[in-house]
């Protein structure tokens, strides 16, 4: 017999779970139209895998995750995908989110399966994957993927494995009737979980107010080794943390996972799942959803294809919209409102309750704190909800942080005896946001002051590079330069070209010389006031410049014939300067035979 | 009589030369490179490295901060980056400079691609190498790692340049505070 512990705290809700239990599990049937979210679950979300105007099957893959943590969404049913884009979803904010929309066929023809009879011949990674792309994520709330949570670190083994059956909260009745009808179906998921994870224990944590469902496992469990662990009634025990608590004796560490103490949870509605996806070769297409409150006239458990709008489940269960005067999704406990019916169940969606006005009032105004400490009395945590609930209120998210906010499971118990109606939870929500945001923003003030300062550092080491290069070339220039001269230096002293290129250079800074000192004689000539009459032309200058210029022609040419023996580069330069000497000899020659002819015609004035 | 005095002038000078001796050591031993109380107040700026406070980046204005500037010239910390300066310096929370700018809702560029004629200025604008991109070739915003600073949007020679306010999702989505109740009394004066 297992050894059932207590846990600290608790509360005792009214039950209201007789309303949905009276009849078997209903098949929902098909809604005109499905509409299914890509992201169901904690993790990423899916990426379409169809365009609009496909026609899908019944559990073919509509949606796949490449990669994170995630699962992928299938088709419930055959029919053509006729809209992908924002839909309103199930979600506290009561925004939309990306859903594929599905018009069914009604033909609801299924896909090919691969049932697998002998799981125990296949790889464990295998059944993982099968696992894993039948969509599986927990079914008890949360929604988190499966096949991750069944891979636990290597160095974290699993001694107990719990199932939790517990379902504590008021209202709800998924469970207990999915444990009524399909328990060979559960043992047969935990089985599989078992062999995947081979711990030594595994327990059926099942509370005392379903005598039926513990009957039906008992019966389903013969000759196993599970233990059927049948719990007092109080709320939150099905939450993991207490069942595990109330089962082991163990608490999870805070801020730990509770593979870290050797202990894994799973939902009865994912043990089905499970054995669908590996038995059946089924993917998660339908889920079990109670449907109740007063204003429902036929309360009772459904069996619902992913994506059925709410409105159509209503209806089902005939909604008598005159008495509803609010919706709740999930429990009366942990919960929230629904405002439009549109929105679609989910992979997590377990109830929903049309209350009537006295069912579910309004929440009265919120009163001061009278600190009264039943708050901190029924906390199952151990927290103290009272300075959660004064810090978060103060904005010093800090403080709060540091009394282990986030271990609250915003299970609701405070909130439910708070003699000053305060909404409690909603405060550690909105302390628990605001941290999450502000430690998101921290990151990316981190990483944007390391890429500021990466940056900076780059453009520094650039800048001195550039400097460094700069240097390096000035320093380069002004050695040439010093080499030069001192090489022109060299030449003119010894007069004998060392160098061909000074010497060259020299050469060439001499004819500079030269040509400029003829331009400013040129100038100045053409300055000195001309006489009226023409002078003279001086044949004895005109003749020397002609034996110079021929001169120079003549150097020229060695100095050409020198460079193309020597191959030289700058054979082209000289060849050019020559041609040029060429062109200056002749005008010399020119000027010179005018000036004779000229001589010989003017008549001599004085002779 | 002297002797007593003798000892005790004796005896202090000698503690004060030893603990003097220590402080000195522990001064030389133990000293903090660069000013700790910059680190913290860049560790409180958002980081937006956008200048609208007058400085070339945070860490200068942290810089300026710990030598006695004013805390409320950052306009994308707000009034929260204020509150946590004001504490850390434990001085009053001054209301935000409207000289150095509004507080904004987080905002992010985004390069209209196609009116983009890669002409890489935004690259060299930007502060922490959000950009992506080469000479004549489109420039794209790495939307992850944009800090909303407006200072790639001057640079554009062709306006293609939004800063777009990121918009609440549903990931992004908090529970908000619950809204201050009024009591059943007053509500009763209300109703009357």
């Amino acid at each position: 017999m297992t050894q059932i512990r207590d846990f600290s705290g608790g509360v005792h809700p009214a039950e209201n779970k007789h309303v949905s239990t009276g009849q078997p599990i209903q098949t929902a049937g098909v809604p005109g139209q499905l509409v299914l979210p890509l992201q169901q679950h904690i993790g990423e979300p899916a990426e379409p895998a169809v365009a609009i105007g496909d026609r899908v099957l019944k559990g073919q893959i509509i949606a796949d995750v490449s990669q994170g943590m995630g699962v992928p969404v299938h088709a419930p049913t055959s029919g053509v995908i006729v809209s992908i884009g924002d839909q309103p979803v199930p979600h506290p904010s009561g925004m939309v989110d990306k859903c594929i929309v599905l018009n069914p066929d009604g033909k609801d023809e299924w896909c090919e399966r691969y049932p697998t009879s002998d799981y125990r011949s296949l790889d464990r990674d295998q059944v993982l994957g099968i696992i894993k792309s039948a969509g599986i994520s927990g079914m008890g709330g949360a929604g988190f993927p499966t096949n991750i949570k069944l891979k636990p670190p290597r160095d974290r083994k699993v001694d107990t494995l719990i199932l939790n059956g517990a379902e504590c909260e008021p209202y709800i009745t998924a469970d207990d009737m999915t444990m009524r009808e399909r328990a060979s179906e559960v043992v047969a998921g935990l089985k599989i979980m078992a062999w995947l994870l081979r711990p030594e224990r595994c327990v059926i944590g099942i509370e005392d107010n379903k005598p039926e469902a513990a009957t039906a496992l008992r019966k389903a469990t013969q000759g196993t080794q599970i233990e059927i662990a049948v719990i007092p009634t109080k709320y939150p025990s099905g939450g993991e943390k207490q069942l595990i608590q109330i089962l082991t004796g163990m608490e999870v560490p805070s801020g730990g996972i509770p593979a870290d103490i050797g202990v894994m949870c799973q939902n009865v509605g994912t043990a089905v799942a499970v054995a669908q996806a590996v038995f059946e070769g089924s993917p998660l297409i339908s889920r079990i959803v109670t449907v109740t409150g007063e204003a429902v006239e036929k309360p009772g458990n459904f069996d619902v294809l992913l994506g059925t709008p709410v409105e159509y489940l209503l209806e089902q269960a005939s909604l008598q919209p005159s008495r509803a005067s609010r919706l709740v999704l999930g429990g009366p406990m942990m919960g929230y409102t629904l405002t439009t019916t549109a929105v679609p169940i989910i992979k997590t969606s377990n109830c929903i309750i049309a209350a009537t006005a006295n069912e579910l009032p309004a929440p009265p105004p919120e009163q001061a704190c009278i600190r009264c400490g039943q708050c901190a009395e029924v906390c199952p945590m151990e927290l103290l909800p009272q300075q959660l609930f004064w810090h978060a209120k103060a904005t010093e998210f800090e403080k709060a942080e540091h009394l282990n906010l986030f271990d609250c499971i915003e299970c609701g118990a405070c909130s439910y005896v708070c003699p000053s109606s305060i909404p409690l939870v909603q405060y550690y929500r909105y302390a628990k946001g605001e941290i999450r945001v502000q430690r998101a923003e921290q990151v990316k003030a981190d990483r944007a002051r390391e890429r500021f300062e990466a940056r900076q550092d780059r453009l520094e080491r650039e800048q001195q590079e550039k400097e460094l290069r700069r240097k390096e070339r000035a320093r380069a220039a002004a050695e040439a330069q010093a080499q030069k001269q001192a090489n022109a230096e060299k030449a003119v002293a010894s007069g004998e070209a060392v160098d061909e290129r000074a010497a060259k250079s020299v050469l060439v800074e001499q004819a500079l010389a030269r040509k400029k000192a003829s331009t400013e004689a040129s100038h100045a000539k053409a300055a000195a006031p001309a006489k009226p009459a023409q002078e003279k032309p001086d044949i004895d200058a005109l003749e020397k410049q002609f034996s110079q210029a021929q001169a120079k022609l003549e150097t020229m040419q060695t100095m050409l014939e020198d460079a193309k023996a020597q191959q030289a580069d700058n054979v082209e330069k000289l060849e050019r300067a020559v041609a040029k000497n060429h062109d200056r000899v002749k005008q010399a020659e020119d000027t010179l035979a005018d000036a004779r002819k000229t001589l010989a015609a003017e008549p001599q004035p004085t002779k | 009589m002297w002797t007593g005095i003798v000892i005790a002038v004796l005896a202090l000078l000698g503690l004060a030369l030893v603990f003097g001796a220590l402080l000195g050591f522990a001064s030389e031993r133990f000293r903090v490179e660069g000013n700790p109380l910059v680190e913290q107040i860049d560790a409180l700026l958002p980081q937006t490295q956008c200048g609208q406070c007058g400085f070339p980046g945070c860490r200068p204005y942290a810089e300026s901060i710990a030598d006695g500037d004013a805390i409320n010239r950052c306009p994308p910390g707000g009034e929260s980056t204020i509150i946590a300066l004001a504490d850390l310096l434990d001085i009053e929370p001054q209301p935000l400079d409207a000289e150095h700018g509004q507080e904004q809702a987080k905002r992010v560029a985004v390069i209209r691609e196609d009116e983009c004629i890669g002409c890489t200025k935004c690259i060299q604008a930007c502060p922490v190498d959000a950009i992506l991109g080469a000479a004549k070739h489109m420039h794209t915003v790495i939307e992850s790692e944009c800090t909303g600073c407006d200072l790639c949007v001057e640079p554009c020679p062709v306006d293609c340049i939004d800063m777009i306010t990121i918009e609440p999702d549903i990931r992004g989505w908090i529970w908000s505070q619950p809204a201050p109740g009024i009591i059943a009394t007053d509500r009763q004066e209300a109703n009357s």
